[in-house]
């Protein structure tokens, strides 16, 4: 049985209708200014490193976004926002829809002649709207603070690699926001969102890392000639690697590795035939680098239409009334 | 020509039948009343006549649209008030309306007339670009009203429109939707609060268990319930009274109900020829007084007949 009209319609409104009330509202502003204040930090120690090392460096501008500085260390400008975009993205999406729920508007929001569809998808992109255009104001800070206090332009290959890092980060952003979308559906209440939400954040991006290794080596236990050499395994390691990239955290960290050191080869293990001929500390061309990264990036992409899609049908087939 | 024509919906949740083969029709203009205990499946039969919910068996046409299909012509046409509305609190009634108007697709000088229109209607134009957040409950309900008025509707239907609110607010509402018949509007009422809404409805459903039990005009059920829709309190002093009053045409039954004192069931309103009777017999009449029929009897009197307890 075909319904009729368009899904799209009233899309628009909605979408327009979210962008405005994120932009205005005091969670958003808090939340920016967290990340612009801790990416500044991260910018400022990665400047003063810079400039101490004297080094001839084709990249200097790509340096900004990964140096840490190694006299009192502060984590680098990527690793922050590594840690803040998820944030960011489950403080715009753990009440989305729970929230016209208990604030009683979504009976009398969806008795207006639209689909559900534009209003969960409006609603969707309202939020990466929001982190889109929050991010792109960060990277431009970066950029012409990076030119300010270097005093140095960035060449045309590190502004594509930086610019590609940035629709990452955006895609990143993405896959945690359509996560909290799928538990603010799934969840009547806000905090419980909130709450499942960050706690898979915290597990995926903390304890995941950790654990990968001990169930890789369950599953297939390391050889004792490798081990003898005090050398890994190499079915436990890939399998490892596997478990690993299961969190859209280590995708962006493969991602970010590719993108923004141009002299990284492989992500995951090297084998002796990869090293044949190679000139290490040689950088990649960055077609090569975002060959190497594609794989993580289509995840990231993936990763959030599966989630999205995942919350759209239990939110078609969610009863309305409250 | 009916706007909303509602043929053996049912609605199931795995088991349990929440709404079981419910027929009706309302005709343009007509305000009818759902009626029943909470929990009876008025909301669910709303839910699914706006296409918010899937119909398990039977069909509904609502303003000759069939809801499952063409929920976008049918609710363009039907303005819903949901039970104990919400509206987004952050935002002023006006900037609530105008997103509502924005999605029903209206366009900016249009959307701006109308708005200021329905807010006067609702008399709630001197707080329009307050925020909703200092809203009382009557007010939500009014602005619930508003946004229906704005949106040039065939049938508006409201779930509890009353509930919570007090006996002012409540007349204040009442009143309002009164004007929508006005309008030529159709009204579906839905309501567990019999007597506050028998008032404004011209035909009502009485809901029991996702069934429609009675289905009529309130004098009509008087009569199908009650033996007889009116009671007529008579107090005079004279010989023979009660059989006199028996006599008088459309009196099903008098009760002695104490010394000179007698209650009659009547089909209509039979006090003229009550009055008629006793001064005609010599008698000396004190006190004549009516009572119309009342839901609440019918429907305590029906259930105590049927042998189900009285829920509402």
């Amino acid at each position: 049985m075909r319904r009729e009209g368009s899904p799209w319609r009233g899309l628009g409104v909605v979408f327009l209708k979210e962008l405005s009330d994120h932009l205005t509202s005091a969670r958003m502003r808090v939340l920016e200014w967290l990340v612009v204040l801790t990416a500044l930090a991260a910018l400022y120690g990665a400047i003063q490193q810079l400039r101490e090392s004297t080094a001839e460096d084709p990249f200097l501008f790509l340096r900004l976004f990964t140096t840490t500085r190694e006299q009192y260390p502060l984590p680098s400008f990527v690793s922050f926002l590594a840690f803040l975009v998820p944030l960011m993205a489950i403080g715009l999406g753990f009440d989305s829809v729970n929230g016209e729920h208990n604030r009683r508007t979504l009976s009398r929001i969806l008795a207006q002649p639209i689909y559900r569809d534009a209003l969960l998808f409006g609603k969707f992109l309202g939020g990466l709207a929001t982190l889109s255009i929050s991010l792109i104001a960060l990277w431009l800070l970066v950029i012409g603070l990076g030119m300010f206090l270097l005093g140095q332009p960035p060449g045309g290959e590190e502004m594509a690699r930086a610019f590609i890092f940035l629709l990452v980060t955006i895609a990143y952003g993405g896959v945690w926001l359509a996560l909290a979308m799928l538990f603010s559906i799934i969840f009547r209440s806000a905090a419980t969102a909130a709450l499942v939400t960050l706690g898979l954040w915290l597990f995926l991006t903390v304890i995941w890392s950790a654990l990968a290794p001990a169930i890789a080596a369950v599953i297939v236990p390391p050889d004792p000639r490798y081990t003898a050499l005090g050398l890994p395994t190499p079915e436990t390691t890939e399998l490892q690697t596997m478990l690993a990239r299961l969190s859209p955290s280590t995708l962006f960290a493969e991602v970010v590795l590719a993108l923004l050191d141009p002299t990284t080869r492989a992500l995951g293990p090297i084998y002796l035939s990869q090293l044949q001929g190679a000139v290490v500390g040689a950088p990649l061309p960055m077609a090569e680098s975002l060959m190497m990264a594609w794989p993580q990036i289509v995840g990231l992409v993936a990763g959030t239409i599966v989630l999205f899609v995942i919350g759209y049908v239990v939110f078609q087939r969610q009863e309305v009334r409250a | 020509m009916t706007v909303i024509d509602a043929q053996g919906l049912t609605k199931r949740y795995g088991r349990a039948t929440v709404v079981d083969g419910v027929t009706f029709a309302i005709a343009p203009g007509e305000i009818f009343g759902l009626l029943g205990p909470n929990g009876a499946g008025k909301t669910t039969t709303i839910l699914m006549l706006l296409g918010l919910t899937e119909i398990s068996s039977g069909q509904a046409r609502v303003v000759g649209h069939d809801p499952v299909r063409q929920p976008l012509q049918v609710k363009r046409r039907v303005g819903y008030l949901p039970d104990a509305v919400g509206f987004y609190d952050h935002l002023s009634a006006a900037d609530n309306l105008r997103y509502t108007a924005r999605l029903i697709g209206l366009g900016p000088a249009e959307r701006e007339q109308r708005i200021a229109a329905a807010l006067a209607r609702v008399q709630l134009d001197d707080v329009a670009d307050k925020r909703v957040a200092t809203f009382s409950r009557g007010m939500r309900q009014r602005l619930g009203l508003a946004e229906i008025l704005m949106k040039d509707v065939a049938i508006a239907i409201l779930d509890e429109p009353t509930s919570g609110l007090d006996p002012q607010a409540t007349a204040e509402l009442l009143a309002m939707i009164r004007g929508l018949k006005h309008d030529g509007v159709a009204v579906l009422i839905s309501s567990h609060l019999l007597n506050r809404v028998q008032s404004v409805c011209d035909r009502v459903a009485l809901f029991q268990a996702g069934k429609i039990v009675l289905l009529g005009t309130v004098e009509e059920l008087g009569r199908q319930v009650l033996g007889g829709g009116f009671a007529v309190d008579v107090e005079a002093q004279g010989a023979d009274l009660a059989e006199r009053l028996r006599q008088v045409p459309g009196v099903r039954s008098v009760e002695t109900t104490g010394p000179d004192r007698f209650r009659l069931l009547a089909e209509r309103d039979v006090r003229p020829e009550a009055a008629a009777a006793v001064v005609s017999g010599g008698g000396r009449l004190t006190h004549l007084a009516v009572e119309a029929p009342d839901l609440e009897v019918i429907y305590g009197r029906y259930f105590e007949a049927q042998g189900v307890r009285h829920a509402a």
